[in-house]
């Protein structure tokens, strides 16, 4: 297992195949800036071209309607702000306005040299990885290129109404956190409101259930048909995406595979997150040599005190191992598509899976292994683990 | 059509059909009364007579226009308009006229440009750019539906988009006939030019500041005494400005050049001589001409050196044409002479 490089030159690494067509979101968003910067340079002739070239290709870019709307109104009499319609609903003026500040600033903003801390690794099948940074408005796409994740494309993105931080059934909020894609529905089982398809995740996982968070169906999604894209807050914790960005996401999405890792603040990866890892890394491996060495007590040293297995805590568990344990004569581990996913929003928990190939004397088993690890005292334990 | 409620009713066009061709003139007069009347149909004809004549009309295709909208068929109505602005193109009501029928069919778009062909010919054709606004406010109206989706009903902005009712409207908001003669401050008429005072005598009167020109000529011996101490540069090339006009009006062509001074700049790349020539050609050529000046404003430099401003309305017979204008005035030999001529502001 090596360490992967920090930095990544993803301008000049752009996946050949996706390039062209991540150009094209990008350049609308790009000209929709540019028609909002000559606005405030009073170049209301320069920024209506701008926008009118854009509307011809996305005449459902409600954002870009708007602006249109204020930039001929401001010919026919003087307008004195953003969304100068007349009987405008004011919620939806603020929610154009804010989509105006999303863009403007997912513009400004370069696109990422480094990469995201919560991709400490990835095995060889999965091929991508999602990241949203819900206070960007914006989804990433990474690619696993031997090993290191390479930055590959960006979206805006919309999610919860009430923003970030789900808690439970109803609340309109976006998790946060590591998460997998469960499965694709297709857009011929939805409604037209979904767009072209929908990717669900698994919320609410392990540490959802375990902190008592509730609620069901948070999904990727695209949006209707008539429209190119929502306000930054529109869903009810759903990530939706354009239409023409979900399709190309989707290429890229693998069906039990592909993690989403839900942030509200992206942290990127450094130094210290290197010697973290490394220490993490070394621990899965104790883990796995101690369990292999019939020494019981050694091997549940890993597990935390307050480990639970969703349905067993530890005192039950430790019970049953020592009890397993006991009968072998001898016992083989081997780990293999190892991936690790350090947690957004709480510090020191790491989701960790893996295929485990179990021998043993009496039985033999493989299966798909998810363990939270989680840093107390200064050493990485066990806190939960059950089968993926 | 609740849109068109800026309707513009002048009598204007016929004015120079009185000088032309008169019986023409009463049928086409005789259609515009009976379209006023509401007997489109009756009117129809007559158009339809008079175009069997004289199948390039403006006025009366103009008309025409008008009669086939009103009996309902704007594409007809597009159609006779849209071959007006072809055959010619400097005439901007065509234009104003095509952008309401095409706004009242929600083509913004298409209405905008003819607006904007309107304004390109005739820059302060101040109707065109009243409608130009209503199109953008309409336009913009559209756009915020799809930006907000909003329903139909609560955003109809409200548009007063005029139809031009008469093509050689001079004031676009003149409701009565007589109306021009009212609110053009100076009238030149060729019978005005062929008395006119230059020819008469060098000396030009201080009274002459009048609007009449033939006040001007009444007054002229009495003043003559005391016209070498108080010179009134502003009266006199005022005075001259309207003259100039009238020579034009008349069709003087010799008169006309004579305003002109020997070093007057002729437009570039043109000799004199060929200039002359193009002018004389270009006042003989029209059945009748009638040069109009509003809004006259003089600038004295000195006593030999003053400017006039003022807004020139040229009617021919089958053109007419609005601009502002700027004669630069030289006083050479006790005559005052054009040194420059500015179209513009």
């Amino acid at each position: 297992m090596k360490l992967h490089s920090f930095l990544v030159l993803s301008l000049l690494a752009l996946s050949s195949s996706l390039a062209a067509e991540e150009q094209a979101s990008r350049n609308m968003e790009q000209a929709l800036a540019k028609s909002l910067q000559a606005v405030g340079n009073n170049r209301l002739d320069v920024a209506l071209n701008e926008v009118d070239s854009l509307l011809k290709t996305h005449p459902n870019f409600k954002l870009a309607q708007l602006v249109r709307g204020d930039l001929l109104m401001a010919r026919s009499k003087p307008i004195s702000d953003f969304g100068a319609a007349p009987n405008a609903p004011r919620d939806r003026v603020q929610d154009l306005r804010e989509e105006a500040n999303a863009r403007l600033h997912r513009v400004q903003q370069q696109q990422p040299i480094a990469v995201p801390k919560y991709l400490w690794q990835l095995n060889d099948q999965q091929r991508f990885a999602v990241v949203v940074d819900t206070s960007k408005s914006t989804l990433y796409l990474y690619e696993n290129v031997n090993g290191e994740p390479r930055y590959v494309a960006d979206y805006y993105i919309s999610v919860g109404k009430k923003g970030a931080a789900k808690v439970s059934e109803g609340d309109q909020k976006t998790p946060l956190g590591v998460y997998f894609v469960d499965e694709h529905i297709s857009s011929a089982k939805l409604t037209d409101f979904y767009g072209p398809g929908a990717y669900p995740i698994n919320y609410p996982n392990e540490w959802d259930k375990r902190q008592g968070r509730n609620g069901h169906g948070i999904w990727l999604h695209g949006t209707p048909s008539d429209t190119y894209s929502r306000p930054p807050r529109a869903s009810n914790g759903c990530v939706v995406l354009s239409n023409n960005d979900f399709t190309h996401l989707g290429k890229n999405i693998q069906v039990g595979v592909t993690p989403v890792i839900i942030t509200n603040h992206m942290e990127w990866s450094d130094e210290k997150d290197a010697t973290e890892r490394a220490d993490l890394m070394n621990s899965i491996e104790k883990w796995r040599s101690d369990w292999e060495s019939r020494e019981t007590e050694t091997y549940l040293t890993h597990y935390a005190r307050d480990f639970s297995t969703g349905s067993t805590a530890f005192k039950d568990f430790a019970e049953q191992k020592r009890k397993v344990n006991s009968g072998k004569t001898w016992i083989k581990v081997k780990l293999s598509k190892l991936s690790v996913f350090p947690y957004p929003s709480q510090q020191g928990l790491v989701v960790v899976n893996f295929e485990q190939d179990y021998e043993s004397n009496n039985l033999s088993n493989r299966m798909l292994k998810r363990q939270y690890w989680m840093k107390q005292d200064g050493r990485w334990k066990i806190i939960y683990e059950g089968s993926a | 059509m609740a849109m068109f409620n800026k309707y513009i009713l002048t009598a204007s066009l016929f004015a120079l059909f009185s000088i032309s061709s008169l019986s023409f003139a009463d049928d086409i007069q005789d259609a515009n009364k009976l379209f006023k009347q509401g007997q489109n149909a009756q009117a129809l004809e007559k158009v339809n007579a008079f175009l069997a004549t004289k199948p390039k009309d403006a006025q009366a295709r103009f008309l025409k226009g008008l009669i086939v909208n009103e009996q309902g068929d704007a594409n007809g109505a597009i159609r006779i308009f849209t071959s007006l602005t072809d055959d010619y193109p400097e005439l901007p009501e065509p234009y104003n006229n095509l952008a309401v029928l095409y706004a009242s069919q929600d083509q913004y778009e298409k209405a905008k440009i003819a607006l904007e062909m309107a304004i390109r010919t005739h820059p302060s054709y101040s109707t065109a750019h009243e409608n130009l606004g209503d199109i953008y406010a309409k336009m913009a109206s559209q756009a915020y539906d799809r930006a907000l989706q909003l329903d139909k009903s609560n955003t109809s902005t409200q548009t007063k988009l005029a139809l031009i009712r008469d093509l050689f409207s001079k004031t676009p908001r003149t409701t009565k006939p007589t109306a021009i003669a009212a609110v053009t401050e100076t009238v030149v008429t060729p019978t005005a030019a062929s008395s006119s005072v230059p020819v008469t005598t060098p000396t030009v009167s201080p009274a002459a500041t009048t609007t009449k020109p033939v006040a001007v000529a009444t007054a002229m011996p009495a003043v003559t005494a005391k016209a070498e101490p108080a010179v009134n540069v502003s009266a006199e090339v005022l005075k001259a400005t309207r003259e100039w006009a009238a020579a034009w009006s008349a069709q003087n062509s010799d008169k006309y050049l004579s305003f002109y001074a020997k070093d007057f700049v002729t437009p570039v790349g043109m000799s004199r001589n060929a200039w002359e020539a193009q002018r004389k050609e270009r006042i003989a050529k029209p059945e009748s001409i009638k040069v109009e000046i509003q809004d006259a404003k003089a600038q004295e430099q000195d006593e030999k050196h003053a400017s006039v401003s003022f807004k020139q309305h040229y009617r021919a017979s089958h053109l007419k044409s609005s601009s502002n204008k700027t004669l630069v005035w030289i006083k050479n030999d006790g005559h005052w002479q054009i040194a420059e001529e500015r179209s513009g502001k």
